[in-house]
């Protein structure tokens, strides 16, 4: 491992007077396996912006050889949603044409898709709009490892894991290591500390735009990585709430799949579980629409994926906040401005959303300052029913934090929240967990029971059986 | 489900098959070689058309300029290309490069393609309206010929309408460059991260329908053998509404080449059954409006039982 595939030396980027990435240096070995982490704003994106070439950098030298052995796999899925998998594969590879390009493109992206999750059940000629959203991703990351002519030299995986389930999680990290094995370096962001600890022969920890921390994996443990990167560890109380689960029944709901009803209470904090794509999401919006469904108040929803279901592109931050609320905001039939300026400057201080104003366009914000005005959408509306659809995807360990506390007083004030997450960590949160197989409820868990041994079991009964 | 996709993928055949159907039943004469011949002539041009709408829609955006595009085409055809056969030809390669720089000025300055082409619709027919006042010139023999030869057995405009469909489905369906301009209409972002330039998709999208506007507009000249400015007014619309009616999308990159032919020739057939009708011009706008609504409605009705499910 002499011969060094990708060096950089003294990088920097700024946007205007904005100074993204400084002076930054690193060396990546053949065959490894480098983690890197930092908060949402590190530096990390344009980082990786910069090593495939999207990006130039503004100062310093970047020594990465043949870019064509670069990939990577980015955090907002990057597939043409009306081509088939096999076609996706195509344009990613310039030589694949000719006759006989489409058997190829199949045969590669098959095989690929068999050696990295195995059981993934994706037909290749299937258009990528007709899968659902974990199953793109594992698509996208399996484009990213095919190899036509050029040898792959370095794969960058942002956030691989944000939408896929426990077991193909852990695929694609017994992948990475594979991979790696024979001479592929990979750099691996996750906000998945166990991951980044599981998988990485290095970590490298950013903070505002420099490398703060660069060592062996061995070094570093769950809290020092959150210490490196700056925030501090939260052990949020797990006080007992007992009264959580005595107050009155505000939703009775049957899901799709089975008979067992589930039921939530005033107040409460009740975590929807199990393996992605096993009904948790339909049933948030079967409730949402009332279908077999008991209601008592009203409801808002949080949208996991925030492009396609939750932020209005052309909107200002303050009108993403307010539009749930604009029936409270009328006066005299209009719309009142000056109310809704107040409440939208309310939230931006309640919720820590990072803009000098609220009146700038969506999209000026970080990924996790965007999903911090969502949960200020639902929580500034009179609401007292909050569906969360995993809105955590891809969002920094800090803002979590904060989301989590958020969550934690509005349930004490009497708000009850359904979170569905694909992370066992946020579980911990909840008073109660269901989990989901097959569309129906499994297993309900209560706070005592709560542990990652239960959920798993209850996920995979079948199959372990 | 499969069964709807099906359905889905196979409504405009079904169209049209339900449009001649229709007008066997209304006009028994018409299932013979002339009667074909005679209802389908103008099938080709619009089915031309409808194709170099179908590239732009492709790339997402939508060209308003087609039907006075083709109107100048056939000015020109009856003009100068027959007077001076090299000039005509250079002044034709000409108007299909000034398609290619109009998607290039759009991809450059991110400007809507329906302002754009909104007001070059008002150029081309200025131009046209100045090298023919008034309605006349005549086409070349050669393509009044070519527009009038008789096949065997089956009419020149329903192998030649096939033809078309085939070979655009071939390039833009089943190539990989078609892929790669099908991914421009998809997810422009990416294709430009896979080191694609969505300049030079846009560029070549923007030609390949200047290309099919002046196969259009020749192939309409060929049929009414004299030309006017306003002779293809219509097929901006014609031309829309046969992809969509074919199953394309306006944005998205979801075309179908051969639902857009079949789309252009239920549009033409339409006309014709109305005639049969007896209904008169004035509502026949009206009522072709009404098939092309019913359509799209029971295509929404498909697709949304398919998200359903």
């Amino acid at each position: 491992m002499s011969e060094t595939t990708i060096r950089l030396d003294g990088v920097g980027k700024s946007f205007g007077a904005v100074r993204a990435l400084n002076s930054v240096t690193l060396d990546i070995a053949p065959g490894e396996c480098l983690g890197l982490v930092g908060h949402n704003g590190a530096g990390k994106s344009t980082l990786m912006h910069i090593l495939a070439g999207t990006l130039t950098p503004s100062s310093g030298t970047l020594d990465v050889g043949d870019r064509q052995g670069i990939r990577c796999v980015f955090q907002e899925l990057s597939l043409c949603s009306n081509l088939t998998v096999a076609e996706n594969t195509r344009i990613a590879h310039r030589n694949l044409k000719g006759w006989g390009w489409r058997k190829r493109a199949s045969d590669m992206i098959r095989a690929k898709l068999d050696e990295i999750f195995p059981g993934h059940g994706i037909d290749s000629d299937a258009e990528v709009a007709s899968l659902p959203i974990g199953q793109r991703q594992m698509a996208e990351i399996a484009r990213a490892f095919t190899v036509t002519d050029q040898p792959l030299r370095l794969v960058i995986l942002d956030e691989p894991t944000s939408s896929l389930d426990a077991v193909t999680a852990r695929q694609l990290l017994d992948y990475v290591k594979a991979e790696t094995a024979r001479g592929t370096s990979i750099i691996l962001i996750s906000h998945l500390l166990g991951e980044i600890l599981a998988a990485s022969n290095r970590v490298v920890v950013m903070k505002d735009g420099q490398i703060v921390a660069n060592r062996p994996v061995a070094q570093f443990s769950r809290d020092s990585l959150v210490a490196a990167m700056g925030s501090e560890v939260h052990k949020h109380a797990s006080a007992a709430r007992t009264t959580a689960t005595s107050g009155d029944v505000v939703l009775q709901a049957k899901p799709f799949g089975g008979a067992q009803e589930m039921l939530a209470h005033r107040g409460e904090i009740l975590g929807l579980a199990g393996l992605a794509g096993h009904g948790q999401t339909r049933m948030l919006l079967q409730i949402f629409s009332g279908t077999d469904a008991d209601v008592k108040g009203k409801l808002a929803f949080i949208a996991g994926d925030r492009q396609s279901d939750g932020v209005f592109n052309l909107w200002s931050i303050g009108e993403n906040i307010t539009v749930r609320s604009l029936a409270a905001l009328r006066k005299s039939g209009l719309i009142d401005l000056a109310a809704e300026q107040r409440l939208a400057a309310d939230w931006k201080g309640r919720m820590a959303i990072r803009t000098p104003d609220v009146n700038n366009n969506i999209l000026t914000l970080s990924g996790g300052n965007q999903q911090k005005a969502l949960f200020a959408r639902a929580l500034a509306s009179d609401a007292s029913i909050i569906l969360m659809d995993d809105p955590m995807r891809g969002v920094d360990f800090g803002t979590k934090q904060e989301v989590y506390a958020m969550i934690r007083a509005e349930a004490e004030k009497g708000r009850t929240f359904i979170w569905y997450t694909t992370e066992f960590d946020e579980l911990t949160h909840c008073d109660r967990a269901i989990v989901f197989r097959n569309r129906a409820i499994s297993a309900v868990l209560g706070r005592d029971e709560l542990s990652e041994e239960n959920v798993l079991r209850a996920s995979f009964a079948e199959n372990a059986a | 489900m499969i069964t709807r996709s099906l359905i889905r993928k196979a409504l405009p055949f079904l169209s049209l098959a339900i449009v001649l159907l229709a007008t066997f039943i209304v006009q028994p004469r018409t299932m013979s070689y002339f009667g074909l011949n005679l209802m389908m002539q103008y099938a080709v041009p619009i089915a031309l058309a409808t194709i170099a709408q179908m590239f732009v829609i492709t790339v997402n955006d939508l060209d308003l300029s087609i039907g006075p595009f083709v109107g100048l085409v056939g000015c020109i055809s009856a003009t100068l290309l027959l007077d001076n056969p090299a000039l005509g030809i250079l002044a034709l390669l000409a108007l299909m490069a000034c398609y290619g720089a109009v998607g290039a000025l759009i991809h450059l300055r991110n400007l809507p393609s329906i302002v754009v082409t909104l007001g070059l619709s008002f150029v081309w027919l200025g131009i046209a309206v100045l090298i023919l006042p008034s309605p006349g010139g005549k086409a070349p023999e050669w393509l009044k010929a070519m527009m009038a030869f008789k096949m065997p057995i089956v009419p020149l405009p329903i192998i030649a309408a096939l033809v078309i469909g085939i070979v655009v489905h071939l390039a833009l369906m089943q190539s990989s460059y078609g892929v790669v301009a099908r991914g421009a209409g998809g997810n422009a972002k990416a294709m430009a991260r896979a080191g694609w330039s969505m300049l030079n998709i846009k560029v070549i999208m923007y030609a390949l329908a200047g290309f099919f506007g002046v196969l259009s507009g020749l192939s309409l000249l060929g049929l009414t053998t004299s030309a006017d400015a306003h002779v293809a007014d219509r097929y901006t619309l014609f031309s829309i509404a046969g992809v969509i009616l074919g199953g394309g999308e306006f944005i998205g990159g979801r075309v179908s080449p051969l639902g857009a032919v079949v789309g252009a020739l239920t549009l033409a057939l339409a006309g014709s059954f109305l005639i049969f009708l007896k209904i008169s011009p004035d509502w026949q706008i009206g009522a072709q409006g009404a098939i092309l609504i019913i359509v799209l409605a029971l295509r929404a009705a498909v697709s949304f039982g398919e998200a359903r499910s």
